[in-house]
């Protein structure tokens, strides 16, 4: 029983990882990794309004009818999403900022729609959680993945929060002399994209043979 | 001049799929035909010129008089499915050959991040009501460029032989990344050549 649960929770991470393997959510994920600290960010965006969508529809999963399930769930979502911008726009400003127009799109992100439809109203609240928490983990780590190789490339450096004298930014020896310009533009999320994926093909593939 | 100048930002230099990465699921979804992306794009343009007219009216006439600004990623989002709706009912009872070519892609529009992206963008740039329908409408076509121009390289990276575990999406992304790579050609200053 416990290890059912569990699988809930670890099948987001690794097996139906969000990213890499069912593909969805892109925007977010290259739009916003040019830097470490942004990815840390819109992970916990994603988290709060994942768990919580999760826990309201399936909470009200037998109330909501059938025919207008999808509108009634972009409210719930819409709404968590606007929460999520206030909270974010009062406690977190510069953050804020450069998240831009990807935090409110969150509502669009086909990952929690997915979620909602595919899994929070079928099960109990206790899975959903689970569920949630497991598919934020891994939509996190997969942007942590992208952002640390395409700062770490791209300007050689590793940004993340500054706490007392330590003003957040990690610098990396040579990179940080010589950086690759290219990795955090455009052209360079889309190629750093494509590799990962292709890596994490050729993993799966070789597993299975 | 203006109108000029939106359509060539939003077509080229800020094109939504190559500097924006908004719309991405679809570009990488649909683009595996030409004809099929041809639809999908004509139905976005659609949508989001439609979107960006309605969503500004919506913020500038009930959200802003009332003070409810803080609403407006919920209430955008309501508006662009409804309208969605909407859209695919009129097709269908109008013009049955418009909806056998844009009918499945229409439900798909409703999640995608250009739509909700393009009426967010005339709000904070603060267009007035032509210049966001221009803007919606520049925008759908720059996507539509950036799907047709994909779904070709697609249609013949099918009979390259690839390594197996770049078949498909992989290397879908590493020539979406070469196509950003040459969009990189058109920036502000390309802007300020044409218009002076």
């Amino acid at each position: 029983m416990a290890n059912a649960h569990l699988k809930e929770f670890t099948k987001g991470i690794f097996k139906e990882n969000p990213t890499f393997i069912i593909m969805l959510g892109l925007c977010p994920t290259l739009g916003v990794t040019t830097q470490v600290v942004n990815a840390i960010g819109m992970g916990a965006g994603v988290l709060f309004v994942l768990l919580f969508s999760n826990i309201f529809i399936s909470l009200l999963k037998n109330v909501i009818p059938n025919s207008v399930r999808i509108p009634a769930y972009i409210v719930i979502i819409a709404s968590f999403v606007t929460i999520v911008e206030m909270v974010m726009h009062a406690f977190a400003p510069s953050l804020y900022e450069s998240l831009g127009i990807f935090l409110p799109l969150i509502v669009v992100n086909c990952i929690i729609l997915g979620r909602a439809e595919a899994f929070a109203n079928k099960n109990s609240v206790f899975d959903s959680i689970l569920d949630a928490i497991g598919m934020s983990v891994g939509f996190t780590l997969a942007l942590l993945l992208i952002a640390a190789l395409r700062e770490g490339l791209g300007a050689g450096t590793w940004t993340l929060f500054a706490i007392g004298s330590f003003d957040g930014v990690i610098k990396i020896p040579v990179l940080f002399q010589y950086p690759i310009r290219i990795m955090t533009l455009a052209a360079g999320a889309l190629l750093i994209m494509g590799f990962l994926k292709a890596f994490f093909n050729w993993k799966t593939g070789r597993k299975r043979g | 001049m203006a109108y000029i100048g939106i359509v060539i930002t939003y077509i080229f230099i800020n094109n939504f799929i190559f500097t924006q990465f908004l719309g991405l699921c679809p570009f990488i979804g649909v683009s595996k035909n030409s004809e099929s992306a041809l639809g999908m794009g004509m139905a976005v343009t659609f949508v989001m010129g439609l979107a960006s007219l309605i969503t500004w009216l919506v913020y500038n006439f009930l959200l802003v008089p009332l003070s409810l600004e803080y609403l407006q990623t919920l209430s955008f989002i309501l508006v662009i499915a409804a309208l969605v709706q909407l859209v695919e009912l009129v097709i269908q009872k109008n013009s049955p050959a418009l909806y056998q070519a844009l009918g499945i892609f229409l439900p798909l529009i409703t999640t995608n991040c250009a739509v909700l992206g393009i009426a967010l963008i005339n709000i904070t740039q603060g267009y007035n009501l032509m210049e966001s329908f221009t803007a919606g409408i520049a925008g759908g076509l720059g996507f539509t460029l950036a799907i047709i121009l994909m779904s070709n390289l697609r249609e013949k990276l099918d009979l390259q032989p690839v390594r197996k575990s770049f078949k498909g999406v992989p290397i879908a992304f590493v020539s979406g990344g070469l196509m950003a790579l040459a969009f990189m050609a058109f920036d502000k200053a390309l802007l300020s050549n044409l218009l002076g």
